[in-house]
Protein backbone atom coordinates (compact mmCIF):
# COMPACT_ATOMS: atom_id res chain seq x y z
CA UNK A 1 0.00 0.00 0.00
CA UNK A 2 1.31 3.58 -0.65
CA UNK A 3 1.12 5.19 2.29
CA UNK A 4 -0.34 8.61 2.81
CA UNK A 5 1.47 11.84 3.66
CA UNK A 6 4.41 10.91 5.71
CA UNK A 7 5.46 7.94 4.70
CA UNK A 8 3.85 6.01 7.99
CA UNK A 9 0.66 4.22 8.40
CA UNK A 10 -2.48 6.63 9.53
CA UNK A 11 -4.39 4.64 11.17
CA UNK A 12 -7.93 5.06 13.18
CA UNK A 13 -10.00 2.95 15.44
CA UNK A 14 -13.45 3.80 15.78
CA UNK A 15 -15.94 2.25 18.26
CA UNK A 16 -19.57 1.77 16.94
CA UNK A 17 -22.18 -0.49 18.54
CA UNK A 18 -19.72 -2.71 20.29
CA UNK A 19 -18.95 -3.50 23.89
CA UNK A 20 -14.58 -1.97 23.36
CA UNK A 21 -14.01 -5.61 23.66
CA UNK A 22 -12.15 -5.48 20.72
CA UNK A 23 -10.42 -1.86 21.82
CA UNK A 24 -9.10 -3.95 25.03
CA UNK A 25 -8.14 -6.74 22.89
CA UNK A 26 -6.01 -4.08 20.78
CA UNK A 27 -4.29 -2.70 24.27
CA UNK A 28 -3.16 -6.41 24.70
CA UNK A 29 -1.45 -6.22 21.87
CA UNK A 30 1.38 -4.95 24.44
CA UNK A 31 4.99 -4.63 23.70
CA UNK A 32 4.01 -5.00 20.03
CA UNK A 33 2.32 -1.40 20.59
CA UNK A 34 5.84 0.03 20.88
CA UNK A 35 6.88 -1.42 17.43
CA UNK A 36 3.79 -0.32 15.96
CA UNK A 37 4.36 2.84 16.90
CA UNK A 38 7.66 3.18 14.77
CA UNK A 39 5.83 2.17 11.70
CA UNK A 40 1.85 4.30 12.50
CA UNK A 41 0.49 7.15 13.19
CA UNK A 42 -2.50 6.33 15.11
CA UNK A 43 -4.62 9.42 14.42
CA UNK A 44 -8.17 8.99 15.29
CA UNK A 45 -9.74 6.22 18.34
CA UNK A 46 -10.89 5.93 21.96
CA UNK A 47 -7.69 6.33 22.79
CA UNK A 48 -6.79 9.47 20.88
CA UNK A 49 -8.18 13.07 21.65
CA UNK A 50 -8.99 14.32 18.29
CA UNK A 51 -12.86 14.86 18.28
CA UNK A 52 -13.72 14.37 14.71
CA UNK A 53 -12.34 11.70 12.17
CA UNK A 54 -9.43 13.13 10.31
CA UNK A 55 -8.80 12.86 6.30
CA UNK A 56 -6.58 10.89 4.45
CA UNK A 57 -6.69 7.62 7.01
CA UNK A 58 -4.58 4.68 5.49
CA UNK A 59 -6.61 2.66 7.58
CA UNK A 60 -9.82 2.36 9.43
CA UNK A 61 -10.06 -0.77 12.39
CA UNK A 62 -14.11 -0.64 13.08
CA UNK A 63 -15.55 -2.20 15.99
CA UNK A 64 -19.15 -2.66 16.47
CA UNK A 65 -22.23 -3.21 14.68
CA UNK A 66 -24.16 0.57 12.54
CA UNK A 67 -26.55 -0.17 15.25
CA UNK A 68 -28.57 3.84 15.35
CA UNK A 69 -28.22 7.01 13.43
CA UNK A 70 -24.75 7.93 14.95
CA UNK A 71 -23.30 5.26 13.35
CA UNK A 72 -24.79 5.01 10.09
CA UNK A 73 -23.47 8.62 9.36
CA UNK A 74 -19.93 7.81 11.03
CA UNK A 75 -20.00 5.15 8.86
CA UNK A 76 -20.46 7.31 5.95
CA UNK A 77 -17.51 9.48 6.91
CA UNK A 78 -15.08 6.63 7.68
CA UNK A 79 -15.41 5.51 4.07
CA UNK A 80 -15.10 8.55 2.44
CA UNK A 81 -12.12 9.63 4.53
CA UNK A 82 -10.03 6.02 4.80
CA UNK A 83 -8.30 4.29 2.26
CA UNK A 84 -8.98 0.94 3.70
CA UNK A 85 -11.57 -0.02 5.78
CA UNK A 86 -11.53 -3.33 8.21
CA UNK A 87 -14.31 -4.58 9.91
CA UNK A 88 -13.15 -5.72 13.34
CA UNK A 89 -14.65 -8.21 15.50
CA UNK A 90 -17.80 -10.10 15.05
CA UNK A 91 -20.67 -7.12 15.77
CA UNK A 92 -19.09 -5.16 12.88
CA UNK A 93 -18.86 -8.14 10.85
CA UNK A 94 -22.21 -9.95 11.82
CA UNK A 95 -23.70 -7.70 14.29
CA UNK A 96 -23.26 -10.61 16.75
CA UNK A 97 -24.25 -9.29 20.16
CA UNK A 98 -25.21 -5.95 19.42
CA UNK A 99 -27.64 -7.59 16.55
CA UNK A 100 -29.69 -9.81 19.35
CA UNK A 101 -31.58 -7.17 19.30
CA UNK A 102 -32.94 -7.62 15.64
CA UNK A 103 -35.11 -10.47 17.17
CA UNK A 104 -37.37 -7.68 18.47
CA UNK A 105 -39.05 -4.48 16.66
CA UNK A 106 -37.74 -1.00 17.90
CA UNK A 107 -40.69 -0.26 20.40
CA UNK A 108 -40.05 -4.00 21.59
CA UNK A 109 -36.69 -3.33 22.52
CA UNK A 110 -37.12 -0.58 24.30
CA UNK A 111 -39.86 -1.18 25.86
CA UNK A 112 -37.98 -2.00 29.16
CA UNK A 113 -36.21 1.59 29.61
CA UNK A 114 -39.57 3.31 29.34
CA UNK A 115 -40.58 4.92 32.42
CA UNK A 116 -43.37 2.74 34.29
CA UNK A 117 -44.80 1.82 31.54
CA UNK A 118 -45.66 5.05 30.23
CA UNK A 119 -45.84 5.95 26.59
CA UNK A 120 -43.29 8.66 26.74
CA UNK A 121 -39.89 7.68 25.58
CA UNK A 122 -36.99 7.58 28.39
CA UNK A 123 -34.92 8.36 25.92
CA UNK A 124 -34.60 12.33 24.40
CA UNK A 125 -33.26 11.57 21.22
CA UNK A 126 -32.22 15.14 20.74
CA UNK A 127 -29.48 13.55 23.10
CA UNK A 128 -29.22 9.44 22.40
CA UNK A 129 -29.30 8.52 18.88
CA UNK A 130 -32.13 6.90 17.85
CA UNK A 131 -31.99 2.98 16.37
CA UNK A 132 -31.89 1.53 13.31
CA UNK A 133 -34.71 -0.96 12.39
CA UNK A 134 -31.95 -3.79 12.62
CA UNK A 135 -28.47 -3.36 13.76
CA UNK A 136 -26.15 -3.75 10.48
CA UNK A 137 -22.88 -5.73 9.94
CA UNK A 138 -20.87 -2.88 9.07
CA UNK A 139 -20.21 -4.40 5.24
CA UNK A 140 -24.19 -3.58 4.51
CA UNK A 141 -23.83 -0.46 5.09
CA UNK A 142 -20.80 0.48 3.41
CA UNK A 143 -17.98 -1.55 1.18
CA UNK A 144 -15.21 -3.27 3.65
CA UNK A 145 -11.88 -4.36 2.68
CA UNK A 146 -10.79 -6.66 5.47
CA UNK A 147 -12.34 -8.30 7.89
CA UNK A 148 -10.60 -9.79 11.93
CA UNK A 149 -12.92 -11.83 13.12
CA UNK A 150 -13.90 -12.78 17.14
CA UNK A 151 -15.49 -11.95 19.90
CA UNK A 152 -12.97 -10.02 20.76
CA UNK A 153 -10.62 -10.84 17.87
CA UNK A 154 -7.50 -12.51 20.03
CA UNK A 155 -4.19 -10.05 19.68
CA UNK A 156 -2.36 -12.47 17.24
CA UNK A 157 -5.55 -12.18 14.74
CA UNK A 158 -4.68 -8.32 15.18
CA UNK A 159 -1.33 -8.61 14.48
CA UNK A 160 -1.81 -10.85 11.70
CA UNK A 161 -3.86 -8.15 10.03
CA UNK A 162 -1.93 -5.11 10.85
CA UNK A 163 1.17 -6.54 9.91
CA UNK A 164 -1.04 -7.57 6.46
CA UNK A 165 -1.82 -3.48 6.02
CA UNK A 166 2.22 -3.10 6.76
CA UNK A 167 3.47 -5.07 4.05
CA UNK A 168 0.27 -3.03 1.89
CA UNK A 169 -1.12 -6.61 1.24
CA UNK A 170 -4.97 -7.16 1.81
CA UNK A 171 -5.98 -8.63 5.28
CA UNK A 172 -5.75 -12.28 4.78
CA UNK A 173 -6.32 -14.59 7.83
CA UNK A 174 -5.29 -18.01 8.13
CA UNK A 175 -8.29 -20.40 9.17
CA UNK A 176 -7.45 -20.99 12.62
CA UNK A 177 -8.01 -17.52 13.53
CA UNK A 178 -11.28 -17.28 11.12
CA UNK A 179 -13.25 -18.14 13.70
CA UNK A 180 -16.57 -15.89 14.82
CA UNK A 181 -16.89 -15.93 18.56
CA UNK B 1 -17.51 -57.00 -3.52
CA UNK B 2 -16.17 -56.38 -6.99
CA UNK B 3 -13.49 -53.34 -7.53
CA UNK B 4 -14.49 -50.75 -9.64
CA UNK B 5 -12.06 -48.08 -10.86
CA UNK B 6 -12.56 -44.34 -11.30
CA UNK B 7 -10.88 -40.91 -12.01
CA UNK B 8 -10.52 -38.59 -8.54
CA UNK B 9 -8.77 -35.29 -9.61
CA UNK B 10 -6.98 -36.79 -12.28
CA UNK B 11 -5.81 -39.75 -10.89
CA UNK B 12 -7.08 -43.28 -11.22
CA UNK B 13 -8.31 -45.01 -8.51
CA UNK B 14 -9.88 -48.32 -7.14
CA UNK B 15 -13.03 -48.29 -4.88
CA UNK B 16 -15.76 -51.35 -4.18
CA UNK B 17 -18.93 -51.33 -5.79
CA UNK B 18 -21.82 -50.44 -3.81
CA UNK B 19 -19.68 -47.82 -1.85
CA UNK B 20 -20.89 -44.01 -2.31
CA UNK B 21 -18.18 -41.59 -4.23
CA UNK B 22 -17.65 -39.67 -0.58
CA UNK B 23 -16.62 -43.50 1.16
CA UNK B 24 -14.39 -43.80 -1.87
CA UNK B 25 -13.17 -39.81 -1.81
CA UNK B 26 -11.86 -40.19 1.69
CA UNK B 27 -10.63 -43.55 1.30
CA UNK B 28 -8.29 -42.27 -0.88
CA UNK B 29 -7.25 -39.27 1.63
CA UNK B 30 -8.82 -36.54 -0.04
CA UNK B 31 -10.84 -35.02 2.80
CA UNK B 32 -14.40 -32.87 2.10
CA UNK B 33 -16.29 -30.51 4.07
CA UNK B 34 -19.40 -32.55 5.11
CA UNK B 35 -21.95 -31.57 8.00
CA UNK B 36 -24.83 -34.37 7.92
CA UNK B 37 -22.94 -36.95 6.96
CA UNK B 38 -22.02 -38.92 10.16
CA UNK B 39 -20.04 -42.68 10.01
CA UNK B 40 -22.52 -45.14 11.45
CA UNK B 41 -26.23 -42.91 9.93
CA UNK B 42 -27.71 -43.56 6.63
CA UNK B 43 -27.29 -40.71 4.39
CA UNK B 44 -29.02 -37.41 3.89
CA UNK B 45 -27.53 -35.53 1.18
CA UNK B 46 -29.05 -32.91 3.26
CA UNK B 47 -26.32 -30.41 3.78
CA UNK B 48 -24.79 -30.30 0.52
CA UNK B 49 -21.35 -29.53 1.37
CA UNK B 50 -19.70 -32.52 -0.18
CA UNK B 51 -20.67 -31.37 -3.05
CA UNK B 52 -18.20 -32.89 -6.21
CA UNK B 53 -18.14 -32.35 -9.82
CA UNK B 54 -18.84 -35.61 -12.37
CA UNK B 55 -18.46 -35.82 -15.84
CA UNK B 56 -21.89 -35.93 -17.68
CA UNK B 57 -23.46 -34.22 -14.62
CA UNK B 58 -24.23 -30.89 -15.53
CA UNK B 59 -24.77 -29.80 -11.92
CA UNK B 60 -22.66 -30.67 -8.89
CA UNK B 61 -23.48 -34.12 -7.14
CA UNK B 62 -23.45 -34.29 -3.18
CA UNK B 63 -20.60 -37.46 -2.58
CA UNK B 64 -22.50 -38.73 0.21
CA UNK B 65 -25.57 -40.07 -1.42
CA UNK B 66 -24.54 -40.80 -4.93
CA UNK B 67 -23.04 -44.40 -5.36
CA UNK B 68 -19.38 -45.08 -7.32
CA UNK B 69 -19.37 -46.29 -10.39
CA UNK B 70 -17.37 -47.50 -13.14
CA UNK B 71 -15.36 -45.25 -14.90
CA UNK B 72 -16.97 -42.05 -13.11
CA UNK B 73 -14.95 -38.99 -13.60
CA UNK B 74 -14.87 -36.87 -10.33
CA UNK B 75 -13.79 -33.81 -9.13
CA UNK B 76 -13.81 -32.56 -5.49
CA UNK B 77 -12.05 -29.16 -6.18
CA UNK B 78 -12.74 -26.34 -7.97
CA UNK B 79 -13.43 -22.81 -8.32
CA UNK B 80 -17.53 -23.20 -8.51
CA UNK B 81 -17.20 -25.75 -6.00
CA UNK B 82 -15.37 -23.85 -3.32
CA UNK B 83 -18.02 -21.14 -4.13
CA UNK B 84 -20.77 -23.17 -3.65
CA UNK B 85 -19.87 -24.90 -0.61
CA UNK B 86 -19.01 -21.25 0.68
CA UNK B 87 -22.43 -19.73 -0.54
CA UNK B 88 -24.16 -22.93 1.79
CA UNK B 89 -22.19 -22.35 4.99
CA UNK B 90 -23.15 -18.51 4.38
CA UNK B 91 -26.75 -19.27 4.15
CA UNK B 92 -26.45 -21.36 7.11
CA UNK B 93 -25.10 -18.74 9.14
CA UNK B 94 -27.78 -16.31 7.99
CA UNK B 95 -30.75 -18.41 8.22
CA UNK B 96 -31.02 -18.45 12.16
CA UNK B 97 -29.35 -17.28 15.03
CA UNK B 98 -25.59 -17.96 15.36
CA UNK B 99 -24.22 -15.83 18.11
CA UNK B 100 -20.91 -17.58 18.09
CA UNK B 101 -19.89 -15.57 21.22
CA UNK B 102 -22.14 -16.81 23.33
CA UNK B 103 -23.11 -20.26 22.16
CA UNK B 104 -23.18 -23.53 24.35
CA UNK B 105 -20.70 -25.28 21.71
CA UNK B 106 -18.27 -22.21 20.65
CA UNK B 107 -14.53 -23.65 19.74
CA UNK B 108 -16.22 -27.56 19.40
CA UNK B 109 -18.70 -26.46 16.54
CA UNK B 110 -18.61 -27.82 13.69
CA UNK B 111 -20.23 -25.52 11.29
CA UNK B 112 -18.16 -22.99 13.16
CA UNK B 113 -14.86 -25.00 12.00
CA UNK B 114 -16.04 -25.85 8.13
CA UNK B 115 -16.87 -21.76 7.75
CA UNK B 116 -13.30 -21.04 9.21
CA UNK B 117 -11.87 -23.35 7.14
CA UNK B 118 -13.69 -22.06 3.96
CA UNK B 119 -12.24 -18.43 5.15
CA UNK B 120 -15.65 -17.62 5.47
CA UNK B 121 -14.83 -14.31 7.04
CA UNK B 122 -17.85 -12.45 6.79
CA UNK B 123 -21.87 -13.23 5.48
CA UNK B 124 -22.79 -11.59 2.43
CA UNK B 125 -26.55 -12.39 2.68
CA UNK B 126 -28.83 -10.21 5.00
CA UNK B 127 -29.48 -12.14 8.20
CA UNK B 128 -33.16 -13.28 8.56
CA UNK B 129 -33.20 -13.06 12.31
CA UNK B 130 -36.25 -15.58 13.28
CA UNK B 131 -37.70 -15.73 16.38
CA UNK B 132 -37.24 -18.93 17.63
CA UNK B 133 -37.63 -20.56 20.68
CA UNK B 134 -35.70 -23.16 22.99
CA UNK B 135 -37.20 -26.10 24.33
CA UNK B 136 -35.57 -26.57 27.81
CA UNK B 137 -38.66 -28.90 28.91
CA UNK B 138 -36.55 -31.68 29.44
CA UNK B 139 -34.57 -33.12 32.90
CA UNK B 140 -31.15 -33.18 31.43
CA UNK B 141 -30.97 -31.78 27.50
CA UNK B 142 -32.00 -28.50 25.67
CA UNK B 143 -32.54 -27.75 21.99
CA UNK B 144 -32.42 -24.52 20.77
CA UNK B 145 -33.62 -23.65 17.44
CA UNK B 146 -31.69 -20.99 16.81
CA UNK B 147 -28.63 -22.97 16.70
CA UNK B 148 -30.04 -25.87 14.59
CA UNK B 149 -28.93 -26.57 10.76
CA UNK B 150 -31.44 -29.13 9.91
CA UNK B 151 -28.62 -31.83 9.55
CA UNK B 152 -31.40 -34.38 10.49
CA UNK B 153 -28.00 -36.19 12.37
CA UNK B 154 -30.61 -36.17 15.58
CA UNK B 155 -33.29 -37.13 13.48
CA UNK B 156 -31.12 -39.89 12.40
CA UNK B 157 -29.67 -41.63 15.25
CA UNK B 158 -32.84 -41.05 17.04
CA UNK B 159 -34.86 -43.79 14.32
CA UNK B 160 -31.76 -45.73 13.15
CA UNK B 161 -29.79 -46.37 16.39
CA UNK B 162 -31.74 -46.05 19.51
CA UNK B 163 -34.92 -47.15 17.59
CA UNK B 164 -37.56 -45.13 18.89
CA UNK B 165 -37.76 -41.87 16.26
CA UNK B 166 -38.29 -39.29 18.99
CA UNK B 167 -37.35 -36.65 16.09
CA UNK B 168 -38.72 -35.30 12.92
CA UNK B 169 -38.90 -32.74 10.75
CA UNK B 170 -42.22 -30.60 10.82
CA UNK B 171 -42.85 -27.81 7.77
CA UNK B 172 -40.85 -26.90 4.78
CA UNK B 173 -37.91 -24.41 3.63
CA UNK B 174 -36.98 -21.75 6.34
CA UNK B 175 -39.61 -22.57 8.54
CA UNK B 176 -38.89 -26.41 8.84
CA UNK B 177 -38.65 -27.15 12.78
CA UNK B 178 -37.18 -30.51 14.72
CA UNK B 179 -40.49 -31.74 16.48
CA UNK B 180 -40.83 -33.92 18.99
CA UNK B 181 -43.15 -36.78 18.45
CA UNK B 182 -45.86 -35.01 17.09
CA UNK B 183 -44.31 -31.61 18.09
CA UNK B 184 -45.37 -32.12 21.52
CA UNK B 185 -42.31 -30.61 24.25
CA UNK B 186 -39.62 -33.30 24.58
CA UNK B 187 -40.69 -33.72 28.17
CA UNK B 188 -44.18 -34.51 27.28
CA UNK B 189 -42.59 -37.34 24.25
CA UNK B 190 -43.68 -40.13 25.14
CA UNK B 191 -41.00 -41.94 23.03
CA UNK B 192 -37.97 -40.19 24.29
CA UNK B 193 -35.79 -42.81 26.45
CA UNK B 194 -33.02 -40.07 27.41
CA UNK B 195 -30.53 -42.00 26.28
CA UNK B 196 -28.63 -38.67 25.14
CA UNK B 197 -27.59 -39.89 21.67
CA UNK B 198 -29.24 -36.96 19.61
CA UNK B 199 -26.98 -34.33 21.41
CA UNK B 200 -24.00 -36.49 21.29
CA UNK B 201 -24.17 -36.57 17.07
CA UNK B 202 -25.66 -32.60 16.82
CA UNK B 203 -22.90 -30.74 15.00
CA UNK B 204 -23.82 -27.74 16.50
CA UNK B 205 -24.88 -25.94 19.42
CA UNK B 206 -28.68 -26.69 18.80
CA UNK B 207 -28.73 -29.93 20.79
CA UNK B 208 -27.41 -29.78 24.18
CA UNK B 209 -26.88 -30.72 27.81
CA UNK B 210 -28.72 -28.51 30.66
CA UNK B 211 -26.10 -26.66 32.93
CA UNK B 212 -23.35 -26.01 30.08
CA UNK B 213 -22.23 -22.76 29.39
CA UNK B 214 -20.86 -20.73 26.92
CA UNK B 215 -18.36 -22.86 24.95
CA UNK B 216 -18.94 -25.80 27.60
CA UNK B 217 -20.70 -28.28 25.50
CA UNK B 218 -18.10 -30.92 23.64
CA UNK B 219 -19.77 -33.67 22.38
CA UNK B 220 -18.05 -36.70 22.03
CA UNK B 221 -17.50 -37.65 18.37
CA UNK B 222 -16.50 -41.36 18.91
CA UNK B 223 -19.75 -42.36 21.28
CA UNK B 224 -21.34 -43.55 17.81
CA UNK B 225 -19.02 -45.36 16.91
CA UNK B 226 -18.62 -47.37 20.31
CA UNK B 227 -22.18 -47.89 20.17
CA UNK B 228 -21.75 -49.75 17.20
CA UNK B 229 -18.74 -51.50 17.79
CA UNK B 230 -20.19 -52.74 21.40
CA UNK B 231 -23.64 -54.01 19.39
CA UNK B 232 -21.18 -55.90 16.68
CA UNK B 233 -19.10 -57.38 19.63
CA UNK B 234 -22.50 -58.29 21.06
CA UNK B 235 -21.09 -56.76 24.16
CA UNK B 236 -23.98 -55.84 26.32
CA UNK B 237 -26.21 -59.19 25.64
CA UNK B 238 -26.42 -61.30 28.09
S1 LIG C 1 -23.87 -23.46 16.71
FE1 LIG C 1 -21.74 -23.12 16.04
S2 LIG C 1 -21.95 -21.58 14.43
FE2 LIG C 1 -23.85 -21.55 15.60
S3 LIG C 1 -23.57 -20.03 17.20
FE3 LIG C 1 -22.93 -21.97 18.08
S4 LIG C 1 -20.72 -22.03 17.73
FE4 LIG C 1 -21.54 -20.48 16.34
S1 LIG D 1 -32.33 -38.67 24.01
FE1 LIG D 1 -32.23 -40.60 22.82
S2 LIG D 1 -34.34 -41.29 22.70
FE2 LIG D 1 -34.41 -39.16 23.38
S3 LIG D 1 -34.65 -37.99 21.51
FE3 LIG D 1 -32.45 -38.12 21.87
S4 LIG D 1 -31.77 -39.95 20.74
FE4 LIG D 1 -33.99 -40.06 20.88
S1 LIG E 1 -30.82 -30.34 16.34
FE1 LIG E 1 -28.65 -30.61 15.82
S2 LIG E 1 -28.57 -32.70 14.99
FE2 LIG E 1 -30.70 -32.10 14.98
S3 LIG E 1 -31.04 -31.27 12.94
FE3 LIG E 1 -30.56 -29.53 14.27
S4 LIG E 1 -28.35 -29.27 14.05
FE4 LIG E 1 -28.83 -31.30 13.24
S1 LIG F 1 -22.40 -34.50 3.80
FE1 LIG F 1 -23.09 -34.91 1.81
S2 LIG F 1 -24.77 -33.56 1.63
FE2 LIG F 1 -24.19 -33.27 3.71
Amino acid sequence: MELIGSGRLRLATVWLGGCSGCHMSFLDLDEYLLELSQAADLVYGPFVDAKEFPAGVDVALVEGAVTNRANLAMAGIIRQRSRTVISFGDCAITGNVTAMRNLLTVAETLDPFRCDGEASPAFDYAAVPQLLPRALPLHQVIPVDGYIPGCPPGPDRIRAAIECMLRGEPVHLAPGMLTFG
Amino acid sequence: MPVITLTIDDELISGREGETLLQVIKEHGISLPTLCHMEGLSERGGCRLCIVEVAGSPRPLPACTTPAREGMVVRTRSERLENYRRMLVELMLAERNHYCAVCVSIGHCELQRVAAEMGVDHVRYEYLSPKLTMDLSHERFGLDHNRCILCTRCVRVCDEIEGVHTWDISGRGVKSRIIADLNRSWRESGTCTSCGKCVQVCPTGALFLKGAVVGEMVKDPTMLARVLEGREKKEWEG
